[in-house]
């Protein structure tokens, strides 16, 4: 009977955290499901129309496009930004004032808010007054984010190299300077070239910093919005329109609540079925 | 296979801030001062010291990872000061076993032969081999993660012995995380491997057990400097320094300062502590004569005597029951003592409060000045067989 009571006290100790994720999450996500199987035609003319609004978010050509896009460029992201940012961290100092001098400098596009990013880059990038277009043009390279799609892709891809690669250079950064020293000694005593150190002891021992940088930008470059929408607005035409400009175009520009809801849906499961099936096979792969 | 010699070593990792010398100048500090050694080809030895003495340093300088600020290492004459770790021939062991991940444990073992460019036949026959030595033939196919700690440095020790060229093996406190249980059967392969390879190990760690039952010679260091080097019986009973017969035996050496004086009979000396006068040994150097020294008396010679009249009086203070043997504090004068007596039949039952005899036998008896040994200089007599174990628990 004592162990029951103690049990119901537990309840009351988890209850303030239990509220605060029904807020915060629960709720919020509940509410978009709620939307997602009606079609709202007033503030108080609601119809039920079930998997409706799945069955035509799935069938949309343009969505498809949108979809499309934003692999290419998460792909293009993670495929540029590992690499570099491994890189970058292989070359950084190990001892001395210049350890804290590079982190800052690595770590100031980290601390500029987002839309920041995007006007310092919309204005870099402007042909006509910008450093980087008009030095661009002077080179006799007809660039011009505004109208060319090519540019404009380029321009954002570039923007989120800028913005994001000192992140996965820090991560790795940490993970290299938690390998401990006798590694490195072994390697030397064994006459491994720096090949084989870096192939056998460095890349196995970052593995799990990887996989989070990996995970961390897959899943925010796959949300991208802010960046690309100060710089190009989604065009020209429809070529830097990623999901969440999509979205929002959706949801805030047409007021479609309940496709903008289902569609939601869809994204959010998207991102947590990749994160889950990446995560699983790295686990698989450490351990064989 | 090769003599290892190292010629007035000195190494400093830098000024430590605040530090000054005498002129005023930043002074570096040494973890290493004037070391001079000599290690013999296929010995096993020992470099024994408490934590941060240096010994580590020592080891790297050997081992080429760390460059001497000053001094010379020369492997069979040959001067590889400046050669670092890849070109001399050595092998290390660290304190944490050092396995790459993602290799298999036969992969392990081949990788510095791989590195080296030997032919993959000649590496399948020495791995096959060694592995067969060291019991791991079994596991070759499996991940070196997957390991257990002892096999892992085992399987670090192997990657030392694959290659024939070693000059010698260096171990740094290699047993450290190794369960208490799988320590002695690690430290007995260590043993059959060298009686098998004959290759020169070294093995650095501040137990002093694991330093007396592994070696053939040990070297004990303290603040970067060698303090003695010898048999484990050497060490245990003729330190040369005060600190070397306080850090070897358990408990330590007693150190009880002196006056030295010569005796009534002709040659005879005696040494005076606090109001008791204790009879030297036969033969020594009348020169000594004078205050200012240490007797220094190892706690399981001192004989408890009986007579009520004879030997130095002391109060027992606590009495440590060890099973085999017993540990009795007590007070000698102003200065504490330890004694340890065994558990015979006719031993003395001794209780706190207690006021004792002892009995310092003078062949047992070392004089130190200024910490350093003066009398007896001799070598150690020859003893018999049994007395080392007593060293070693």
């Amino acid at each position: 009977m004592i162990d029951k009571t103690r049990t119901n006290r537990a309840w009351l100790l988890i209850l303030p955290m239990t509220v605060l994720v029904a807020f915060s999450a629960i709720v919020p996500l509940m509410t978009v499901v709620n939307y997602s199987v009606q079609d709202i035609l007033g503030p108080n003319t609601k119809v039920y129309v079930g998997f409706e609004w799945f069955r035509k978010a799935l069938r949309d050509p343009e969505l498809h496009a949108a979809f499309l896009r934003q692999l290419l460029f998460s792909f293009s992201v993670l495929a540029i930004e590992l690499p570099l940012g491994l890189g970058i961290s292989l070359i950084m100092p190990r001892r001395g004032w210049a350890i804290s001098a590079s982190l800052v400098v690595l770590a100031l596009p980290l601390l500029i808010p987002w839309n920041v990013v995007g006007t310092i880059w919309q204005i870099f990038g402007r042909p006509d007054i910008g450093a980087g277009g008009a030095a661009l043009v002077k080179l006799g390279l007809d660039y011009n984010y505004t109208v060319n799609r090519v540019d404009a892709w380029l321009t954002v891809l570039v923007m989120d190299v800028w913005h994001w690669t000192p992140l996965v250079a820090l991560l790795c950064y940490s993970g290299l300077r938690a390998i401990p020293h006798a590694y490195y000694q072994a390697a030397a005593i064994d006459g491994a070239s720096p090949w084989s150190v870096f192939r056998y002891i460095q890349l196995p021992k970052l593995k799990n910093v990887l996989v989070i940088a990996v995970l961390l930008r897959f899943m925010d470059s796959f949300m991208i919005y802010t960046e690309p929408f100060v710089v190009t607005g989604g065009g020209p035409g429809n070529s830097t329109t990623f999901l969440s400009q999509f979205l929002t175009r959706l949801a805030v520009g047409q007021f479609d609540l309940g496709p903008a809801a289902a569609f939601s849906l869809i994204y959010f499961l998207f991102i947590l079925l990749f994160c889950y099936v990446f995560y699983t096979i790295m686990n698989r792969v450490g351990q064989g | 296979m090769a003599e290892i010699l190292l010629r007035a070593i000195s190494h400093s990792y830098g000024v430590a801030r605040g530090a000054r010398d005498r002129a005023g100048r930043r002074a570096p500090v040494y973890a290493l001062r004037d070391v001079e050694l000599r290690w013999r080809d296929g010995g096993a030895y020992a470099l024994l010291g408490p934590s941060g003495c240096g010994k580590t340093t020592l080891l790297g300088i050997i081992s080429g990872l760390i460059r001497p600020t000053r001094g010379e290492v020369l492997y069979a004459g040959k001067d590889v000061t400046d050669l670092p770790s890849r070109g001399r021939n050595i092998a290390q062991v660290f304190q944490f076993p050092v396995v790459y991940d993602t290799m298999t444990v036969g992969q392990n073992l081949a990788f510095p032969l791989r590195n080296r460019g030997l032919a993959a036949a000649e590496i399948d026959r020495r791995v096959g081999r060694i592995a067969e030595i060291l019991e791991l033939s079994a596991v070759l196919a499996m991940r070196a993660t997957r390991l257990t700690a002892d096999q892992k440095q085992v399987l670090a020790l192997g990657r030392g012995l694959v290659r024939d060229d070693v000059a010698a093996i260096l171990f740094d406190e290699p047993l450290t995380v190794i369960d208490p249980h799988r320590k002695w059967l690690l430290r007995r392969k260590l043993k059959e491997i060298h009686k098998q390879f004959r290759h020169t190990l070294i093995y650095v760690t501040h137990d002093q057990t694991e330093a007396l039952t592994f070696a053939d010679e040990v070297v004990v260091m303290q603040t970067g400097q060698v303090l003695q080097r010898g048999t484990p019986e050497e060490l245990f009973l003729r330190p040369a320094h005060t600190y070397v017969g306080y850090f070897i035996g358990s408990p330590g050496m007693n150190v009880l300062p002196c006056e030295v004086a010569a005796g009534i009979e002709a040659g005879a000396m005696l040494a005076r502590i606090g109001a008791h006068e204790v009879a030297l040994p036969a033969g020594l150097d009348p020169a000594l004569a004078g205050p200012g020294l240490e007797l220094g008396i190892r706690p399981e010679h001192i004989a408890v005597l009986g007579e009520p009249a004879a030997g130095l009086p002391a109060v027992v203070g606590a009495v440590e029951d060890h099973g085999r043997f017993r540990i009795v504090t007590a007070r000698l004068g102003d200065r504490p003592i330890k004694i340890r007596i065994g558990h015979a039949v006719n031993a003395p039952r001794l209780a706190a409060g207690e006021v004792v005899r002892l009995g310092f036998p003078p062949e047992h008896i070392c004089l130190y000045r200024d910490g350093r040994i003066v009398a007896p200089v001799a070598p150690v007599a020859p003893i018999a067989p049994g007395a080392q174990g007593e060293v070693a628990a």
